[in-house]
């Protein structure tokens, strides 16, 4: 049965993540995700999990890493510049293969930056989370509604393709509060079902003859074939874009942007088509491929205007943008500059 | 004549057949096998699951048989913690070397023992970074030669030797803590009791056990093995006491 | 009567073995194995009491006892 309830962002993150089945949580302290460890403290006892404030950063990741070997569900979530520190504990789980899922409630940045929301992470989140060349499937909600269902479907995408998923989110969403429909508590079979899988590779202990490993590299060849077989793994996620188109039918400017910035430019559509402007916006929902916009056709046919709360590098890629704004934009957007390189800055 | 009867047999713990890549004279080996010999004396082969760290533990993984993971440098004791609670049925231990557990991994060592995680921590000290070439480790002697210390340790640059088993000593968590030795045969023996009795305490759910194994490293004490034992003996013992820091169990009784 | 099998191929040539003996009745013998190590070799077995020091010291697990 459907529940419909008020909810903060990052408590809402949280209670999407234990009805998902994630029974173990690590996490340190920074704003603005610090309601998500708390939630999952007073919330993972009463369904037989296991809360862990971690020393740091670095070690809460690893002890996601740790946990997720063994098969069960794991989360762990920080803030920008926590994120960084994960980098370490990222990387490991992506070379060996361990399916888990982080959060990310982005701040300003660079450096401990401020703990406004922003959307800075971009870069690192879909190029570089750490070491190795390696990549993940990045979701990035745009409402609670959708903090709460990305959280949900992340860890079955991270079981399929035995490999890290972020979920992107920001201050924004963390912080503010809006009806949610939450999903189902998954049982504790479904649960069973979903680690009995990951078994023979759990590092659980096994009987001899049938040992498992979780090798984050390896030596000879080996680390070249686990490369290939991962870059393998990342041409299949073109069948998982998805984007929203709205009001695209005859648009002729559009905005790209993702999380709390397509909230945005959702409204700023709406205020250029009550000025007669055929505006239109296309928000992916997963944007570990930055080019989405070239393998779905936007660029060909239109202008496009990347809009994300950052200052440098956007959702498109340069070479295809317009090189002009048309005067409507300029005049939204305060950054002139960056208006005129066609990378719309909203502040 | 009496039927002859095998009195002491290659653990199972160990790839059989198998040579470990660790130099001659080095004292992991030694570890490794009593490591197999323990849990397999406890029954609990199947249920070993090893956290490595890094440094030369790292070649441990082409010679066990038993479940293992490789934790990123330093970070075991996180790592362990996330597995041992959640698969609280493993026996989990950490192979961990002195850079490893008491440099860059202090902080998850130290917090480990603190919220006297149930596993056990295996620590492998010969005061000096042995697969990188032999750099300065925070248990290299004072005045002890290394590559990053080739005028030898300077307390003045290069502060003191580190105690572990005895700064970890200092909480309150932990139930058990050794330092044992692997240069005689009755140290040998002594050193796989310990780990049997670390292993006894975490399936008993005790909680934290630390065995500080102090050994050498001919290879990079620049020592034949035998020169490299009498270092360990006449420097190593007095830097690092053996003995029993705390028993916990033993106090019960 | 005692004795110890020593796999040659997995001796380092540490000589741990060798100073363990109580019975001394181990040396590192003249030969080399294929990895290049001279390695250890009972001697004088009929002076092997059992006792398994050289294999509880041996880092390669590379002796087994008999008695």
């Amino acid at each position: 049965m459907a529940e419909r309830v008020f909810m903060k962002g990052t408590e809402a993150i949280a209670e999407a993540a234990v009805r998902a089945g994630c029974r173990f949580f690590a996490g340190y302290p920074i704003t603005p995700q610090n309601e998500i460890p708390e939630y999952m403290a007073r919330r993972l006892p009463e369904v037989g999990g296991q809360f862990v404030q971690g020393e740091s950063e670095v070690a809460s990741v690893n002890m996601l890493y740790g946990a997720a070997s063994t098969g069960i569900r794991a989360m762990s979530s920080s803030s920008s510049c926590g994120i960084s520190l994960y980098s370490e504990g990222v990387s490991y789980c992506a070379s060996a293969r361990i399916p888990m899922v982080y959060v990310n409630v982005q701040r300003g940045g660079p450096g401990i930056g401020a703990i406004q929301p922003a959307q800075q992470d971009y870069m690192q989140a879909t190029k570089a989370s750490g070491n190795g060349g390696f990549r993940m499937i990045v979701l990035a909600p745009d409402s609670v509604q959708e903090c709460v269902d990305m959280v949900y479907e992340a860890y079955d995408l991270a079981e399929r393709d035995q490999n890290p998923v972020l979920v992107l989110t920001d201050g924004v969403m963390g912080t503010m509060m809006e009806p949610v429909v939450l999903p189902p508590m998954k049982t504790d079979e479904e649960l069973a079902e979903c680690r009995a899988k990951f078994m023979p590779r759990a590092i659980v202990g096994h009987p001899l003859g049938q040992q498992a490993y979780c090798r984050p590299g390896s030596v000879g060849d080996g680390q070249e074939k686990a490369n290939i077989e991962a870059a393998a793994l990342y041409e299949t996620w073109d069948k998982d874009i998805r984007v929203e188109e709205f009001m695209m039918d005859d648009a002729e400017i559009v905005f790209a942007a993702y999380g709390i910035s397509a909230r945005i430019s959702r409204a700023v559509v709406r205020e250029l088509r009550a000025q007669g402007v055929k505006a239109g916006m296309i928000r992916p929902r997963h944007i570990e491929k930055p080019r989405f916009q070239q393998s779905q056709g936007y660029n060909r046919r239109r202008n496009v205007y990347p809009c994300t709360d950052e200052m440098g590098y956007r959702l498109c890629y340069p070479g295809q943008m317009p090189c002009q704004g048309s005067p409507e934009i300029r005049r939204i957007s305060p950054d002139k500059r960056s208006g005129n390189e066609g990378r719309t800055g909203i502040h | 004549m009496a039927e002859e009867k095998k009195v002491y047999t290659r653990t199972q713990g160990i790839i059989p057949g198998a040579v470990s890549g660790f130099c001659p004279g080095c004292m992991h080996s030694t570890v490794h096998k009593l490591i197999g010999e323990a849990a397999e004396e406890l029954g609990k082969l199947d249920k070993l699951v090893r956290v490595e760290g890094v440094g030369c533990c790292g070649l441990g993984q082409f010679y066990v048989t038993h479940d293992e993971t490789i934790a990123a440098h330093g970070r075991a004791g996180a790592v362990a913690t996330g597995i041992k609670r959640s698969s609280p049925d493993s026996l989990v231990y950490t192979y961990q070397g002195d850079g490893d557990l008491a440099a860059i991994g202090l902080a998850e060592t130290m917090s480990a023992a603190n919220r006297g995680e149930n596993f056990t921590v295996i620590f492998v000290n010969n005061g000096i970074y042995g697969m990188t070439g032999g750099q300065m480790a925070p248990t290299t002697l004072i005045g002890m030669k290394s590559t990053t210390t080739p005028g030898g340790r300077d307390p003045e640059k290069h502060g003191y030797p580190m105690h572990m088993s005895e700064i970890i000593n200092q909480l309150t968590a932990p139930y058990y803590i050794e330092r044992v030795s692997c240069d005689t045969p009755q140290h040998v023996i002594a050193a796989r009791k310990a780990i049997k009795k670390a292993f006894q305490y975490q399936i008993d759910g005790k909680g934290y056990s630390l065995v500080e194994i102090v050994t050498t490293c001919p290879t990079n004490w620049g020592l034949d093995t035998l020169k490299a034992l009498d270092f360990l003996r006449d420097s190593m013992f007095t830097e690092y006491p053996l003995g029993v820091f705390r028993d916990e169990g033993k106090k019960l009784k | 009567m005692a004795r110890i099998e020593i796999t040659t191929e997995a001796c380092k040539s540490c000589s741990y073995c060798v100073i363990s003996c109580p019975k001394k009745c181990i040396e590192i013998s003249e030969k080399v194995n294929s990895k290049g190590y001279l390695y250890a070799a009972s001697v004088r077995p009929e002076d092997c009491i059992g006792c398994a020091m050289c294999a509880q010291i041996c880092p390669e697990s590379a002796i087994e006892v008999w008695r």
